[in-house]
């Protein structure tokens, strides 16, 4: 039976999805492998080796990406698990306000990240800006968010959080909500308090949403370059340039070949990092 | 009440400058075959969304008046990303009629001979400046046509305010450091820095080729063929250390990175910022927007170490080219020889105020000039110009904008930033498969 | 005796304090949280909206302040009707590109999950490697232009659209496997000794079963490709082909002096999410949910 089934289950319906997934994903990849070793214009190539990924390295104003889009990455994935869990925890109580705040905290994943980053941009001008003028009635100066270039970067990140924190508050809700009720009674049986239940099961059993929060996130802050490009395009000077910015940039002045060793460097870099990590949180997701 | 016609004639400019650029996003196929129904023939003219068409458009008008064929404009984003659409436009032979590029170095890049159509032997193009000439000039054939005045790069600058401060035009760059001091000292911004729009950075080092080619004229041809780099030939870097300098004396306004190109000349018109480094079509905003203070806008060429050496680097205007693979090669010729005519030329000068010379032999310039271009003149007339580096070499770097970003904002030093930008070249050296690269 | 009542009352007394501490304790920090909300999420949206009803004047002070007129309608009409209607182009295009993305994307995602996870043989770990990998890593951006250009797709709506699917294929039919493992296989024996075919059983049977996975992926694919800026950027380039996102970001450019302008289009185009999420928030959110733990 099962064996006339497993032919009943034919790998034609894999034909549509197989063809435009590899014409337009899988293939364009495997290809970026070789035209990232050419000298390219679309039309005509130069095989020339490594050239291209020895100018990514050893160009500052292109390996300057690598470092950012790590710290972009790290930044972002890490205080979207910490707000998001917090938020999440602080949710999962008996406030009468919560579903206020939770639409309130959701509602900017839905929006468009190019009109989140103008906004933001308007609202960060040094001398105009709605912050800092907010914070000299309070007495302070602001900083240049954007023009500073040692903390440009983080404030776009801090936008990318802001953006991007609802997701991570509903999925630790979920996961917090998921937690049978017999632990938190047993705990109290056993006169735990806030802290302990805290601590000793919401913080470990919401282990799989922790999980599915950083890999989400990382990869995101990996692959990030809609927001970064709309506020502040790279600058100033290449202060702000991430990876996938540097590819566009590469892209615009037509240097094909150097666009593509800058995709094959992000897509090692994701992999190198985001699949170790996977692989790592889902095995320890098994041993809980 | 003068407040509500303000707003409502601002209103109105935009939408006109809307109605120009939609009317370019419409389907050009689709519309070129409705007109013909309507028997009035179309052409289409793709543009970029910086340039003013006050004075293009002037000439489209007589041009539908006189010959019935109506002009339509097309825009696309300035900058290397307007290139690319030119480039993939060309590439997918999704063109319009007539396109309006860059001389120089650029169009090159187009591989002409295979998308534009020879002019060199029409008989209008006797009118155009043989200097114009050489821009539009690939493998001896001449391909476009000039579409608007030349403009020079240089220091514009308030006159009020160098008359209140009883300041005279510097003539050596020392001369200007000290100036700066005197305008500082007067609580006003000695150097405008409009770094948002990162373009806008690079003026300081483009501006400086006259004072470069005044003391290596070969330098243009040794920096294509690889034999002379930014960051070794001493006058070269000199560029890259103006830069710097202003930055490190503290010349520039506060928020100078957060400030964008029209608030830069927001700031120039009210006398708030007394120097500007800028091209000269500024002036046409500045006109625009702040109509009574354009007779207090002038401009002086970027001064080098020496009072000999004093001139304009200038900037060829952009050309009009005619698509090879146009349906209406013959109207687009007709439109091109009627542009250059002098009741064209009329038309255009109608309209808009020009920011420098014409490229046209015998056009004179109406007398109520703006008083910048009356400055310039006398440096045209004694030949003291030279044209900016990218018109006479084909090498340029895209990431010029963001190393003079940093350079004019002491993230590198002009050393460091002349370095990676000789380095930049090199990417675009190879690109474009140049010899000795 | 009298000792002792008091005694209870005091301890009664005491409760009520306590729980009245309590409960004031608990509005405090209601009061606070919702304070917290209003300043991080609520400001930036009344920015966004107060400008955008203002004339250009008032909005070039870029404040809070109230209005002293309203221009919405006004504004609305600007935008609308600047660039020939550029911005009503990009909503019919914007549309157009998310419906025809994600009714293929449904189609040949749903098909691919039912066999992915029923079929079990030696190639069903390669398929599902090769799926993941598409979750993971990014894109080829200009070897993809390279294939669109060579098959005549680059800068075409079928070129993008087919792009939007190849690059949302991985989630969504990942998702529709998951939930495929839900749907018990004796429906397929059953189907299967009525003498059902393959396709009958898929598109009659399974298909209607998996409408709750479906709800959930045309509502993330329709935000996503919605509010899409670097595939349009890079695939769908051209005067013509204008998005949403790319003339967002063209305006920005574009109305430098006139800010009530760029939030009038920033509210247009935050206005399909919204309503979006006022009528389909708790399917949105546990969608999200479901998506992202899978």
């Amino acid at each position: 039976m099962t064996k006339s089934i497993n032919r009943f289950y034919t790998y034609y319906f894999l034909l549509p999805a197989g063809i435009i997934y590899f014409v337009f994903f899988l293939f364009p990849t495997i290809m970026s492998f070789f035209f990232s070793m050419t000298w390219w214009t679309l039309t005509d190539w130069k095989f020339i080796g490594l050239e291209n990924f020895i100018t990514f390295f050893t160009e500052p104003s292109l390996n300057i990406g690598f470092k950012n889009t790590i710290i972009y990455a790290v930044v972002t994935s890490g205080l979207k698990v910490i707000f998001g869990f917090l938020l999440g925890v602080f949710l999962c109580s008996r406030l009468k306000t919560k579903s206020f705040i939770r639409s309130m905290v959701f509602f900017p994943t839905l929006l468009s990240t190019i009109a989140v980053g103008i906004a933001f941009t308007v609202m960060m001008h040094p001398t105009q800006g709605l912050i800092n003028k907010t914070l000299q009635v309070l007495g302070m100066v602001g900083p240049d968010w954007l023009g500073d270039t040692r903390i440009a970067l983080l404030s776009v990140a801090l936008v990318d959080v802001w953006k991007g924190v609802g997701i991570a508050t509903v999925i630790f809700i979920a996961g917090i909500m998921s937690i049978p009720e017999e632990y938190y009674e047993a705990l109290m049986m056993d006169g735990g308090n806030a802290f302990h239940k805290f601590w000793y099961i919401i913080l470990p059993l919401s282990r799989p949403a922790m999980n599915s929060v950083i890999i989400l996130s990382f990869i995101g802050g990996l692959r990030s370059f809609d927001l970064i490009w709309a506020m502040t395009k790279g600058g100033p000077g290449f202060s702000t340039d991430l990876i996938a910015s540097i590819i566009y940039k590469q892209y615009q002045a037509g240097f094909y070949g150097l666009s593509t060793a800058g995709n094959v460097i992000l897509f090692i870099v994701v992999s190198a990092l985001a699949l170790p990590l996977y692989v790592y949180l889902n095995r320890k997701e098994v041993d809980v | 009440m003068r407040k509500k016609t303000k707003i409502f004639s601002s209103l109105l400019c935009s939408t006109v400058l809307m109605m120009g650029i939609l009317t370019g996003c419409s389907d050009s196929g689709k519309d070129t075959s409705n007109n013909a129904a309507k028997e009035q023939k179309t052409l289409t003219l793709l543009i970029d969304n910086q340039t003013t068409l006050d004075g293009i458009k002037a000439v489209a008008d007589a041009f539908e008046k006189k010959y019935d064929i109506k002009i339509e404009f097309e825009t696309r984003p300035g900058g290397a990303e307007g290139d690319n659409v030119v480039k993939t436009r060309l590439a997918t032979g999704d063109m319009t009629d007539l396109v309006y590029y860059n001389s120089g170095a650029l169009v090159q890049a187009l591989n002409p001979e295979q998308n534009f159509v020879d002019l060199t032997n029409e008989p209008f193009m006797k009118n155009v400046m043989d200097s114009f000439k050489k821009t539009v000039t690939v493998n001896g054939k001449v391909y476009g046509i000039p579409a608007g005045p030349v403009i020079v790069g240089g220091w514009l600058y308030n006159k009020k305010v160098y008359k209140e401060l009883g300041l005279s035009i510097p003539k050596t760059w020392s001369e200007l450091m000290k100036n700066n001091e005197k305008i500082k000292a007067a609580g006003k911004t000695p150097v405008i820095g409009t770094y948002k729009d990162d373009w806008t950075t690079q003026l300081i080092v483009l501006a400086d080729n006259y004072n470069v080619l005044a003391k290596t004229p070969t330098f243009a041809e040794d920096y294509t063929a690889n034999k002379a780099k930014f960051s070794d030939t001493p006058e070269a870097l000199r560029s890259f250390k103006k830069l710097e300098e202003v930055y490190k004396k503290g010349y520039l306004n506060k928020d100078f990175l957060a400030t964008n190109y029209d608030a830069g000349l927001k700031m120039l018109a009210e006398g708030k910022g007394v120097h500007y480094p800028m091209l000269t079509f500024a002036l046409t905003a500045i006109a625009k927007n702040y109509p009574d203070k354009i007779n207090d806008i002038g401009v002086f060429p970027q001064p080098s170490d020496s009072p000999d050496i004093n001139g304009f680097t200038v900037w060829m205007p952009a050309a009009i080219y005619i698509n090879k693979n146009s349906d209406h090669v013959e109207e687009a010729k007709k439109f091109v020889e009627f542009y250059i005519s002098p009741e064209g030329m009329n038309a255009y000068l109608s309209k808009v105020k020009p920011e420098g010379p014409l490229a046209i032999k015998g056009a004179k310039l109406p007398d109520d000039v703006y008083p910048a271009v009356k400055e310039m003149l006398p440096y045209f007339e004694s030949g003291k110009t030279a044209p900016a580096l990218e018109f006479l070499s084909p090498v340029k770097g895209p990431s010029l904008p963001q190393i003079t970003t940093e350079v004019g904002s002491g993230i590198k030093s002009a050393k460091e930033g002349a370095k990676l930008y000789d380095r930049d070249v090199e990417k675009q050296a190879k690109q474009l498969g140049l010899p000795g690269w | 005796m009298p000792m002792k009542k008091e005694m209870s009352q005091l301890a009664e007394e005491t409760k009520r304090a306590v729980w009245n501490g309590k409960k004031v304790k608990q509005l405090i920090i209601e009061v606070i949280a919702v304070l917290l909300t209003i300043v991080v999420f609520g400001i930036p949206f009344y920015f966004v909206i107060i400008n955008a009803v203002k004339n250009t004047q008032e909005s070039s002070l870029l404040n809070m302040s109230w209005p002293s007129s309203f221009h919405l309608l006004e504004n609305v009409r600007t935008v609308l009707t600047a660039n020939d209607g550029m911005v009503v182009r990009a909503f019919i295009n914007s549309t157009l590109l998310t419906v025809f993305s994600i009714i293929i994307l449904v189609l040949v995602s749903s098909m691919a999950g039912f066999v992915l996870q029923r079929k079990i043989n030696k190639l069903s770990s390669f398929f599902n490697f090769l799926v993941i990998t598409g979750l993971i890593i990014p894109p080829a951006v200009v070897p993809t232009i390279w294939v669109l250009n060579s098959l005549g797709l680059f800068k075409t709506l079928p070129g993008i659209v087919l792009v939007e699917v190849a690059l949302g294929f991985p989630f969504a039919a990942l998702l529709y496997k998951s939930f495929m493992a839900t749907i018990p296989r004796e429906i397929d024996e059953a189907a299967l000794i009525d003498g059902c075919g393959s396709f009958r059983l898929f598109f009659h049977i399974i298909f209607p079963l998996l409408k709750p996975v479906t709800s959930t992926i045309v509502i993330l694919s329709a935000v996503g490709i919605y509010n899409d800026f670097v595939n349009p950027l890079y695939f769908y380039p051209g005067a013509e082909n204008v998005t949403l996102q790319l003339t967002l970001y063209n305006f920005m450019s574009m109305y430098k002096t006139d800010w009530n302008l760029l939030f009038t289009n920033i509210l247009l185009i935050s206005l399909p999410p919204l309503i979006l999420f006022i009528f389909f928030s708790k399917k949105i959110i546990a969608g999200m949910t479901a998506g992202s733990i899978k």
